[in-house]
């Protein structure tokens, strides 16, 4: 193998700066999707359990149609057919006004994805807990509300907060799918780099190594935050 | 928007079929190559030398840690340097799938291997039977249906993934819809469809795998 090592590449202007912009996109993008799918992920899930059963059919389509598309296809459907389908008027907003289209357009369909799964993940949690809790609450004359509030999402919650952990990991890896619309984030920006410097090598190693420490670092806080909200005498993480 | 055309569709389905096959491809040969790594990946966790189980245990983590896609991009690039001339976008994408799903059903594979409880490995060994037979005789089998719906899963993971396969310009399902559907200024009806088709076959796999798991669980 003959390849030349040059690895100043990574650090001359302007090649430096790209890295670190698109690693900026990489965060933002990620942290602002991670915000939104846990809402939207929580009433999601939270809605598998109602009583309705109709509210419960639509939260339940509502996670099949996203599980089950790749999300590459749910980023093109986002970006190119949503503008088309929309009511005229927000079509031709969304094609000619929105500010950065492809950031919040990846924000979108980061956050539409991961909140099917963080449903999942929030369903499991609250169906984990036994029946005969919720039924001893409702008969002692708590509300269905202050069931949920004190009773279920409580010890729910932190029973899927290690699968949580995992979409929150993902969630940084799939962010590379933006570069599909054209996002200029960290892997869109180092293969870019790498076409105009000829040094690929150097510029997949430095990517990867920052993806790496990304989820290290995301990993050490998952665990922290379930050391502190694990239920006392309870296996949260499963063995299986 | 005018009218959703369904003509597009029936014309280009040659095209489009011969990208689903690209795609199935794909899927079936990442998953030979991804859970024979990963078996073996799995053996070498669960091995008593501690070296052995480090080298297996940093693979899975630094494997998990990566985007597929960058990895499908490091192949691409990487394998050209040691060949000396360019390889096909399909290899270089099997290639990472291999390697990426490997340390995914490695994980499967160990889980459902300690799924089974230690002391049904200790009665085993009391009763004067070897380590292998029992391996083969009361640990493999249990594990097996254990694993055998995760596997399932993964790969229908697997073969949503294979649509990223499009940024190294293979011919795959959904880059056939789009080179239909930019052709003929279809694409919302193009990838419509798409996204129809991917549903219908993952949610139909994961029902069957549901299934299957009902009637076959320990």
């Amino acid at each position: 193998m003959r390849y030349s090592w040059k690895w100043s590449a990574v650090l001359t202007d302007p090649y430096f700066d790209w890295i670190i912009s698109g690693l900026e996109l990489t965060l933002l993008l990620s942290l602002i999707s991670w915000a939104i799918a846990l809402v939207l992920g929580c009433l999601i899930g939270i809605a598998r359990t109602a009583e309705t059963k109709w509210i419960r059919s639509l939260a339940a389509a509502y996670v099949e149609c996203f599980r089950n598309v790749p999300l590459l296809v749910i980023f093109f459907l986002w970006y190119f057919v949503a503008p088309e389908i929309l009511p005229r008027n927000a079509g031709l907003w969304v094609k000619r006004d929105l500010p950065f289209p492809e950031f919040w357009t990846s924000v979108v369909a980061l956050s539409t994805y991961t909140a099917a799964m963080v449903a999942e993940q929030v369903r499991a949690g609250i169906e984990a807990i036994p029946r005969g809790q919720a039924n001893a609450a409702l008969a002692s004359g708590l509300t269905r509300w202050q069931v949920y509030r004190y009773i279920l999402l409580p010890v729910g919650l932190r029973i899927a907060v290690p699968a949580l952990g995992n979409e929150f990991i993902n969630i940084f890896k799939n962010s590379s799918l933006a570069l599909s619309i054209g996002l200029l984030e960290l892997t869109s920006r180092t293969r870019q780099i790498s076409e105009y410097t000829y040094q690929p090598l150097e510029m997949f190693i430095t990517a990867s190594a920052v993806y790496f420490v990304i989820a290290m670092l995301t990993t050490a806080i998952m665990m922290a935050i379930e050391r502190r909200s694990r239920l006392p005498g309870m296996i949260t993480r499963a063995t299986r | 928007m005018s009218g959703f055309d369904l003509g597009v569709i029936i014309r280009s389905l040659p095209l489009l079929l011969e990208g689903m096959g690209v795609s199935l491809l794909l899927t079936v040969l990442a998953i030979a190559g991804g859970l024979s790594l990963g078996a073996v990946l799995a053996v070498l966790r669960l091995s008593r030398l501690r070296a052995v189980r480090t080298f297996a245990a940093t693979y899975v983590v630094l494997f998990r840690s990566l985007p597929l896609l960058l990895l499908i991009f490091w192949f691409y690039f990487l394998i050209p340097l040691f060949l000396g001339h360019p390889i096909a976008g399909f290899d270089a994408a099997l290639i990472a799938f291999v390697l990426f799903e490997a340390a995914f059903f490695c994980e499967i594979i160990r889980s459902g291997i300690q799924s089974v409880r230690q002391g049904q490995i200790m009665a085993g060994l009391a009763t004067g039977l070897p380590y292998g037979a029992v391996m083969r005789a009361i640990v493999l089998p249990q594990a097996f249906r254990n694993m055998v719906p995760v596997l399932l899963l993964q790969c229908i993971n697997l073969f949503k993934s294979t649509s990223l396969v499009y940024v190294v310009g293979v011919r795959d399902f959904l880059t056939a819809a789009e080179i239909v559907g930019t052709r003929d200024h279809q694409l919302t009806e193009l990838y419509v469809f798409a996204a129809l088709v991917y549903f219908t076959l993952c949610f139909g796999g994961a029902r069957l795998v549901k299934r299957l798991e009902r009637r076959y669980a320990l």
